[in-house]
């Protein structure tokens, strides 16, 4: 298994990736889906109603979790609830936005290069293995310092680097479908390249990469809150879990609450995309069921 | 071999360099300028010159980037723009604190990773093998800076065992004090390193479990344990290489966050306060050292690879990386 495969995942090792065997498939897809679905729906009910306004300061500091606050405040007498809810929010649109821009900028770069030939692809991929030498929060990290800190500015920053791992992914895919008799047979047959990568190359390679755009959508999540974390992710009144537990940590013995919940919700997020990536990939690929 | 080392060497030194221009490339397209951190507040245009000119942002492109690669050569990584202090040494400096975070870090998750991720695919069908996949399955989705929270939390404010964070000012003079220092974030990355590493461990194991080879020698007589040393040990641990590679790569670098939360005077720490004040020189030098490091780190990786696996040595592909 080369390093490329490594980051792939070979088949026997999305295998490990999957719940344990006995677990049928379609659990791990519902509790997955159950996951990812109390979160967004956390994030819609708060677009229309969350229980005080996010910079209502109005409520003692750090009060308990209680009434009228039901999970307490914190340090400037913030609801926690609502910066949760808020959060929920942020969380998703900070995944789906880079998934989004490293998706397509990722799979177009990635069929590029699967089409490139000799030292052309050797540049390409020679650079983009370069890019992904630099971690994902290394590169948001350059993009955020530089630009004012904001959720763009951490999407724009999330995306563009995963965008080098999809293109990495879509390069090797490419590479291994354009190498079928099939693909000679539709081109000897007359089809045009354009067709044949709409008609044969996007539906072969697009099982495997919508799954990892789906373990993309969790690693987006987590490098969020990791920079809100550093401070450079969305600002305040913007209630970005990461940051949310920079706050809280000074203050863990009176508000244990602040610095749990947040990272609870992370985990929960994650752990649901993950799950629904899993379950999602034996729906997506048919050679996969086949063999089951 | 050697044509392969020769081929892997040069693409070694092509992807350093590449790596320079991109590094360069990239923090110059990025608004935001140099001068502005030498100057005070309600600075003249004759100021900004002279600031400008002083760090050399004055110069066209291509000057400043043949200068700055010229000076690579011979080792030199110029100086910082706000205290003119050479980065060379000050990053040499920090590595004393980050090269042993992430060594110990990685040790301990390969430490921990490679048994559990064993029993973890050879008793797949129990419900602790079962466990173990759920628990790693956990490990991979936590925050890495949560872990060191709730660490400090648990041994530094409620049991007072460990200190919340810091690093000894004279370095490892006294090797206990610092080796207490890097504990609790010694065990905060390993644990979340750990959860993935074990993952792939286990499906190595479960693949070779799984082949021909294995059962045949088991056929054959031999003990469970001996089939396993002689022909399932190689076969899984050849891929699981690659990872570490990779591995030990994301924790160098990854180790930033960490270094935030236990305030550690690592190369994160650095390249934080470097990002803040457009400090060129000290952002390009961190990023081009630890690009350095993971594309030597990469190469050694595909060394052991091929020391350890005869198909990749005699494999006629063209495949270098």
């Amino acid at each position: 298994m080369s390093a490329e495969q490594a980051l792939i995942g070979a088949p026997d090792e999305q295998e490990a990736q999957a719940a344990p065997r006995h677990v049928s498939r379609s659990v791990t897809l519902t509790i997955g889906c159950v996951l990812v679905g109390v979160i967004v729906l956390v994030a819609v009910v708060s677009l229309f109603w969350v229980p005080f306004a996010p910079e209502d300061t109005s409520g003692r500091r750090l009060m308990p979790p209680g009434l009228p606050h039901l999970l307490g405040t914190d340090k400037l007498g913030r609801d926690l609830l609502t910066q949760l809810m808020i959060g929920a929010r942020i969380a998703l649109a900070a995944g789906a936005g880079s998934v989004v821009l490293g998706g397509v900028i990722g799979v177009a770069a990635g069929l590029a290069a699967g089409f490139a030939t000799r030292w052309l692809d050797d540049v390409v991929s020679a650079l983009l293995d370069i890019l992904i030498a630099f971690p994902t929060l290394l590169l948001a990290m350059l993009v955020a310092a530089t630009r004012a800190a904001s959720l763009t500015s951490a999407i724009v920053a999330i995306g563009l680097a995963m965008s080098a791992i999809v293109a990495r992914l879509t390069r090797v895919l490419v590479k291994r479908v354009l190498a079928h008799d099939f693909i000679t047979a539709a081109r000897t047959s007359g089809t045009s390249w354009p067709r044949v990568v709409l008609e044969h190359v996007l539906p072969n390679i697009w099982p495997t990469v919508s799954v990892n755009l789906a373990l993309q959508f969790g690693l987006a999540v987590l490098a969020e809150a990791s920079l809100s974390y550093l401070g450079l992710g969305a600002p305040p009144p913007n209630a970005s879990w990461g940051r949310m537990l920079q706050e809280a940590q000074a203050s863990v013995f009176i508000a244990p609450v602040g610095v749990i919940a947040p990272g609870v919700l992370i985990v929960v997020l994650v752990i649901g995309v993950n799950l629904v990536a899993d379950g999602f990939r034996d729906v997506a690929d048919p050679t996969r069921r086949r063999r089951r | 071999m050697i044509a392969y080392l020769l081929r892997r060497t040069a693409f070694l030194v092509v992807s350093l360099l590449l790596a320079a221009v991109v590094l360069f490339l990239l923090l110059r397209l990025l608004p935001g300028d140099p001068a502005n951190s030498l100057l005070s507040v309600g600075a003249t245009p004759d100021q900004i010159a002279a600031a400008r000119h002083q760090i050399g942002t004055d110069r066209p492109l291509p000057e400043q980037f043949v200068s700055w690669v010229g000076r690579l050569a011979t080792l030199d990584l110029g100086e910082s723009f706000v205290s003119t202090l050479p980065v060379g040494p000050e990053i040499a400096a920090r590595l004393v604190v980050t090269v042993p975070l992430t060594l110990l870090s990685f040790v301990l998750a390969v430490v921990v990773a490679v048994p559990v991720g064993f029993v973890a695919a050879h008793k797949a069908n129990t419900w602790y093998g079962s466990v173990l996949s759920g628990v790693s399955q956990l490990g991979i989705a936590v925050p890495v800076f949560w872990v060191g929270m709730l660490l400090i939390t648990v041994f530094s404010i409620s049991l007072r065992v460990m200190p919340a964070g810091g690093f000894p000012p004279d370095d490892w003079a006294d090797p206990a004090k610092a080796l207490t220092s890097l504990t609790l974030p010694v065990v905060t990355i390993a644990l979340v390193m750990s959860a993935s590493l074990i993952r792939y461990v286990r499906s190595a194991t479960l693949d070779v479990l799984g082949s021909d080879h294995l059962r045949t020698s088991r056929a054959l007589g031999s003990s469970f344990a001996r089939a396993m040393w002689r022909h399932g040990l190689r076969n899984a641990v050849v891929p699981v290489i690659s990872i570490l590679g990779i591995e030990l790569a994301s924790t160098f670098l990854g180790a930033v966050v960490v270094e935030s939360v236990f305030a550690l005077p690592g190369l994160g720490g650095m390249l934080v306060k470097g990002l803040a004040q457009h400090d060129y020189p000290v952002i390009q030098g961190i990023l081009f050292v630890s690009t350095l490091v993971v594309l030597v780190i990469g190469f050694a990786a595909d060394l052991v690879q091929r020391l350890i696996d005869p198909r990749l040595r005699h494999s006629l592909a063209r495949d270098v990386r």
